[in-house]
């Protein structure tokens, strides 16, 4: 469905795009609003608006449970939204699609499970600079237990993972974990170079993937990793709903991360016996309509076309590289890879000398919603030597219209801080 | 741009350029109380120094927001040369001030006298009344306190 192999892209239509999203069409203090933090979450289409809506008014019930005939729909519903995420990552087989709350509970998971199971005292989980808080402190939580060794991959200047010493990093690994993209710098990862290697010393390989999954095509099978967790709110879905991916013959040797009704296929007085691939892992009742949503979403996502929505990403993150640089030269400063190529659409900025939370307050007199702060990237933020930045993210709705209104803004911001009398 | 002029007063931003009482002490004889706002990052030091019951000293390290570096500077004048007791009443009166009350938003001015003591004047403080109508950045404005009071409470222990 969505290989990234595909010799032609349509270009998308931003105008269209825009227009399928009902919250783009309010004013904040006034002003159109211009959403640029879809990096923390992104904004719904209609299309999966719709989706949930009707699942309530029409479907609900609880799943793998009635016989009834609403119960068989909503079932069938949530079993083919499992089927849209494992063709939309090109997974092997929709058993190792796993529906988690979020990307945070998909990699707690894996810690909780493959890692208590395989992992002991001396044994090392190899991390990057680049890691969002919920890919550092699972393996903090095992090395504070167990004694496990969490070690990390450094960053060069730009913000690029520094490979040059990954043989003798590599000593000792059982898991190498890290992210496709960067939340904070955009950068892209090269998650099958680093698979391979973890691979070649017996170790596996995770990946946290919810800053690349919404913006790229995305093949697991061509990464040739191990797991992959990703969330559904950050790619149009709702929020509550997230996905790992793992190996089956992983998933099947790992025990159940949490007990309860779903995950078990018999339960006595004197234990229980796990149920198969994928309900094992999802004990209780799932998020139904959130999982229909990400399904929406994903349908959503490849009416447009992966290729199409990186594409256009690309095209508005170089306008605003050169918009910003032409219009504010030294007074802004953008961390991470200068190349569009190597990057996602995420900016992070130092204004002047005005603190990001400062700057943002004085943005959204504007309408313009951006992040400040450290990201939850906290370990990134003392590498690049601030304690916050102001970043603007990107997404398949914004164009240009939203890089001039964040460059105006900015200007005003610089205006406002400067007349202030002293 | 109507509403910044609320939270940015001419005076925070005096305090923001120009912080009093920056820097840090020997501990000890100092004592030292980081604090942090896990939402944006911002790092405070309190140092404190007492000569019997009166604070005799006290310096601010770390880095933050313009909300939250002029509170700090402004609780500095607030508190230095006062008694433990009467600094612990202005931190109780400025916590009054920032706690979100039904009216606040309007605009109506509770009052920073608590528990019918003898009132005490937040004077300058009182310009960053028009924090709590930016609920957000209450945590900016309040962590210097916050870290204070702990200061107080390890110095006392």
């Amino acid at each position: 469905m969505s290989a990234s192999s595909s010799q032609t892209t349509t270009p998308l239509d931003a105008a269209a795009v825009k227009a399928d999203f009902p919250l783009l069409q309010r004013e904040v203090n006034g002003s159109p609003i211009v959403y640029l933090d879809s990096g923390a979450t992104s904004q719904k289409p209609r299309q999966v608006l719709k989706v949930i809506d009707a699942y309530y008014h029409e479907i609900n019930a609880n799943v793998h449970r009635g016989a009834y005939h609403i119960a068989e729909l909503a079932t069938s519903a949530m079993e083919q939204a499992r089927a849209k995420v494992q063709r939309f990552i090109a997974a092997p087989s929709s058993s190792e699609i796993i529906f988690t709350k979020n990307a945070t509970e998909a990699i707690n998971l894996v810690a909780h499970s493959w890692g208590r199971a395989n992992l002991s005292e001396g044994d090392v989980v190899l991390i990057t600079g680049l890691e969002h808080h919920a890919n550092i402190v699972p393996w903090h939580q095992l090395a504070a237990e167990r004694g496990v060794e969490v070690r990390w991959i450094p960053l060069t200047d730009d913000g690029r993972l520094d490979l040059h010493d990954l043989d003798s990093l590599l000593e000792g690994v059982r898991l190498v974990a890290l992210s496709s993209a960067s939340k904070v710098l955009g950068t892209l990862t090269p998650v099958r170079e680093l698979a391979d290697a973890a691979h070649a010393v017996g170790a596996l390989c995770l990946v946290d993937a919810s800053q690349s999954v919404p913006h790229l095509p995305t093949n697991v099978t061509e990464w040739d990793c191990d797991f992959v967790a990703f969330t559904g709110h950050k790619m149009c879905g709702p929020t509550g709903i997230g996905v790992l991916w793992g190996r089956s013959e992983l998933l099947e040797a790992m025990p159940p991360f949490m007990g309860g009704g779903e995950m078990i296929l018999d339960v006595t007085m004197e234990g229980f016996t796990p149920n198969e691939l994928p309900w094992k892992f999802e004990a209780g009742t799932p998020p139904i309509a959130q999982i229909i949503g990400l399904g929406a979403a994903v349908d959503y996502l490849d009416s447009i076309g992966m290729d199409s929505v990186r594409a256009h990403e690309m095209a508005l993150t170089d306008y605003a590289l050169r918009t910003l640089a032409d219009r504010h030269g030294d007074d802004l400063l953008v961390h991470g890879p200068s190349a569009v190529a190597d990057r996602g659409g995420v900016l992070s900025m130092c204004y002047r000398d005005i603190h990001p939370h400062d700057l943002s307050q004085v943005l959204d007199q504007r309408g313009v919603c951006v992040r400040a702060g450290h990201h939850c990237a906290k370990p990134l933020m003392r590498l690049l030597g601030v304690g916050a930045t102001t970043r603007a993210s990107l997404y398949v709705y914004n164009d240009e219209s939203d890089i001039d209104a964040l460059s105006e803004a900015l200007t005003e911001a610089g205006d406002f801080f400067a007349h202030q009398p002293a | 741009m109507a509403g910044l002029e609320d939270l940015y007063r001419e005076i925070i931003l005096d305090h923001y350029r120009s912080p009093r009482n920056r820097g840090e002490l020997d501990t000890p004889p100092a004592n030292m109380t980081e604090g942090f706002n896990p939402l944006c990052g911002d790092e405070i030091r309190v140092y404190l120094e007492l000569d019997g019951d009166t604070i005799s000293e006290i310096r601010i390290g770390g880095q933050g927001c313009s909300i939250s570096q002029s509170s700090a500077s402004m609780m500095t004048t607030a508190v230095l040369g006062r008694t433990v007791d009467e600094a612990r009443r202005v931190l109780k009166a400025f916590k009054a001030m920032m706690s979100i009350h039904e009216g606040d938003l309007d605009g109506a001015p509770p009052t920073g006298v608590t528990d019918g003591e003898e009132p005490i004047s937040l004077g300058d403080l009182e310009a960053l009344r028009g924090v709590v109508k930016f609920p957000v950045r209450i945590k900016c404005a309040t962590l210097a306190w916050n870290t204070f009071d702990h200061g107080l409470d390890e110095i006392s222990a």
